[in-house]
């Protein structure tokens, strides 16, 4: 089972000029085994509520809940978050120098799983995993995010998912800066993640080009910090079609 | 038609370039006056912890020497005037003009030309006492065309001041690393000036880990085209411990590449580091690169890390010219990534300080070398960081 239940979140940022807030009561459910793609314009607050629900301490929540299977998200640390169950698949994914992919991935494995993962299994899963991903075995190797083409950091964000199994996934623009062909490697992953039993998705996206990839259940269209309307993949198609212009307007009113 | 060895010879003969910098380099004592503590070279080193090695006190002291030499490589006792008449960039500064004088004697490592030796070269200097100053010379010299890595381990307890000249033969290519890893009440001051061959490549390490005070300028000029001078350095400085790395690469020769990379940690009281990062793009020197870059972890409060990278360029003729600086805590953003993967922020931390070494411990080509220096950071960083953390 897994729902995340996000209710009248309100979130600001600290600023020169004083705090601003950036969520204006965000209200969303994602039921076991659904996937819902929020979309909206550059600044409408998405990658703000990718990040609050991950604990970053530059959000600060003024309002509201967050319960992953009636658990106080919002109570926890932002690795316990990371333990109960979320993953949040970042647009920009940090440099780590120093820090290989396998160390890396193994230390997190250990730490959502409370156990090391046996070694013979673990070490097949992990080249199982950048196999399907189109990266290098050599990859384990390098440090975690340092030089790594843009293509390269999404696709071991989406391994990481896979091996790290959680319950919800947050896909925080995960198809940005992807040509076609990495979009499909990409997306191939996060439906593999769909396939199991019981997995939310919250797929936050700037275009509808990955909707024709990964098929959502629910849409909603983000605007100046809250959802404006929320409707079926259809959504989606009328925002391809005319733009955010219609929402924006209303927003405007 | 404009050969390489005239090259070499305009390079070599260069005019002086008027700079606070990096002073007028000389042999002569007399041009390098006891400094006030005002100067440029001397503004960030504790002149009396020096403990009256900058006074021109003559003494026989001596480290303990174990060496392991393959059978190509020797190491011979040479006069300080044939040590000199090697050639190689005289002493900047009075501490490597006072040892060049105060010697006794020079050693000469010396490492044929074309030979490819294989297994390290390592030389053990071991201090055993406090009483008296230790004056050292020594010349590193490798042949055209040879390949070698030459390992100086230094420890124990001593007040000791060396001038090191490294010279690199055409398209030689040498790794040198320097381990300080001194007892607590050591004082260590030394002067390492190399120049590198057309086409050759010098790969130097430091590892500054022990000692009361150290002091290291690296100087590096090219005696052609096309040669490569990559220096790379690691620091952990604790409480009381003043740890100095001055660089200077000047760029002598056209196409010549230089990569300065130096790392450290600072955990507890009065810990101090000093990275200076002077480069020199002569007129002479067009298409080289250079890129120098300093990090700096501030572990504990009551640290002081002092970054200064100067670049003077008299060519706009250039590859590339870059630095970077910098001195923080542990960066937010990389815990905060590793803790979104269920890290708690202990585990996140010690991740985050073993990769911002390791990054440079594993370019070391001695293996056993490289576990040893990890080892060694992992018992630092147990003194402080790890067991407040635990």
């Amino acid at each position: 089972m897994s729902k995340l239940e996000i209710k009248d979140l309100k979130v600001q940022v600290q600023t020169d000029d004083g705090p601003i807030e950036i969520l204006k009561g965000v209200t969303l459910t994602i039921d076991d085994g659904e996937t819902h793609a929020i979309m909206g314009p550059n600044g409408s607050g998405k990658s703000t509520l990718a990040y609050s629900i991950a604990g970053h301490p530059r959000y600060q929540i003024t309002g509201g809940t967050v319960t992953l299977d009636g658990e106080d998200v919002l109570q926890m640390s932002v690795d316990e978050r990371a333990r109960a169950g979320l993953f949040l698949a970042m647009q920009y994914p940090v440099e780590v120098p120093g820090v290989s992919v396998a160390n890396f991935l193994r230390t997190a494995k250990t730490a959502i799983d409370g156990e090391a993962p046996k070694l013979r299994t673990w070490v097949k899963d992990v080249n199982g995993v950048l196999e399907r991903m189109n990266l290098d075995p050599t990859f384990s190797q390098r440090s975690v995010n340092e030089g790594f083409s843009g293509g390269e950091k999404k696709r071991h964000e989406i391994a990481q998912l896979d091996l790290l199994d959680p319950k919800v996934a947050v896909l925080d623009e995960t198809d940005s800066g992807l040509d076609i062909d990495a979009l499909k490697v990409v997306a191939d992953g996060v439906n593999r993640f769909r396939e199991r039993e019981g997995k939310g998705v919250l797929l936050i996206t700037h275009y509808t080009r990955i909707l024709r990839y990964i098929k959502p259940d629910h849409v909603h269209v983000f605007v100046a910090g809250k959802v404006a309307e929320s409707g079926g993949p259809e959504l989606a198609d009328e925002l391809e079609a005319n733009g955010y212009d219609r929402f924006l307007k209303a927003a405007a009113v | 038609m404009s050969t390489a060895v005239d090259t070499t010879a305009a390079a070599v003969e260069m005019e002086h370039v008027e700079s606070h910098l990096h002073p007028e380099p000389t042999y002569d004592l007399q041009a390098h006056p006891l400094p006030t503590g005002r100067e440029e070279i001397w503004r960030f080193t504790p002149l009396k912890r020096l403990r009256g090695l900058l006074q021109d006190a003559p003494s026989d002291g001596h480290l303990e020497q174990k060496l392991e030499l393959p059978a190509s490589v020797t190491l011979t006792a040479i006069s300080l005037d044939e040590a000199s008449a090697l050639g190689g960039t005289a002493p900047f500064d009075r501490l490597g003009a006072l040892a060049a004088k105060n010697a006794g004697g020079a050693l000469l490592l010396d490492i044929p030309a074309e030979a490819d030796v294989t297994e390290p070269i390592r030389v053990h200097l071991h201090g055993t006492s406090l009483d008296e100053i230790v004056w050292g010379r020594l010349v590193v010299r490798i042949g055209t065309q040879a390949r070698a890595t030459v390992v100086i381990e230094h420890s124990g307890s001593t007040t000791y001041d060396a001038f090191t000249t490294v010279l690199v033969g055409d398209g030689a290519q040498l790794d040198l690393v320097h381990v300080n890893d001194w007892a607590d009440d050591a004082v260590h001051a030394e002067q390492i000036n190399a120049r590198v061959g057309r086409d050759a490549t010098l790969r130097q390490f430091e590892f500054t880990l022990g000692g009361d005070l150290v002091r290291t300028s690296t100087n590096v000029d090219y005696a052609g085209p096309g040669g490569t001078a990559e220096l790379f350095g690691l620091y952990f400085a604790d409480a009381g411990q003043h740890f100095e790395h001055r660089l200077f690469v000047d760029h002598t020769a056209p196409k010549t590449v230089s990569n300065v990379v130096y790392k450290g940690a600072l955990q507890g009281e009065k810990a101090h580091t000093v990275w200076i990062g002077n480069v020199l793009i002569r007129k002479v020197a067009e298409g080289i690169e250079t890129y120098e870059e300093n990090r700096n972890l501030v572990l504990t409060d009551g640290c002081q890390a002092d970054s200064v990278p100067n670049l003077e360029i008299e060519t706009g003729e250039i590859a590339g010219a870059g630095h970077a600086s910098a001195v923080g805590r542990f960066d937010d953003e990389q815990l905060f990534y590793l803790r979104s993967r269920g890290i708690e922020e202990a585990e996140a931390r010690k991740l985050v300080v073993r990769g911002f070494f390791d990054d440079l411990i594993r370019r070391v080509t001695v293996p056993e070398l490289a576990a040893k220096l990890s080892s060694q950071v992992e018992e630092e960083l147990q003194r402080h960081v790890l067991k407040e953390l635990a």
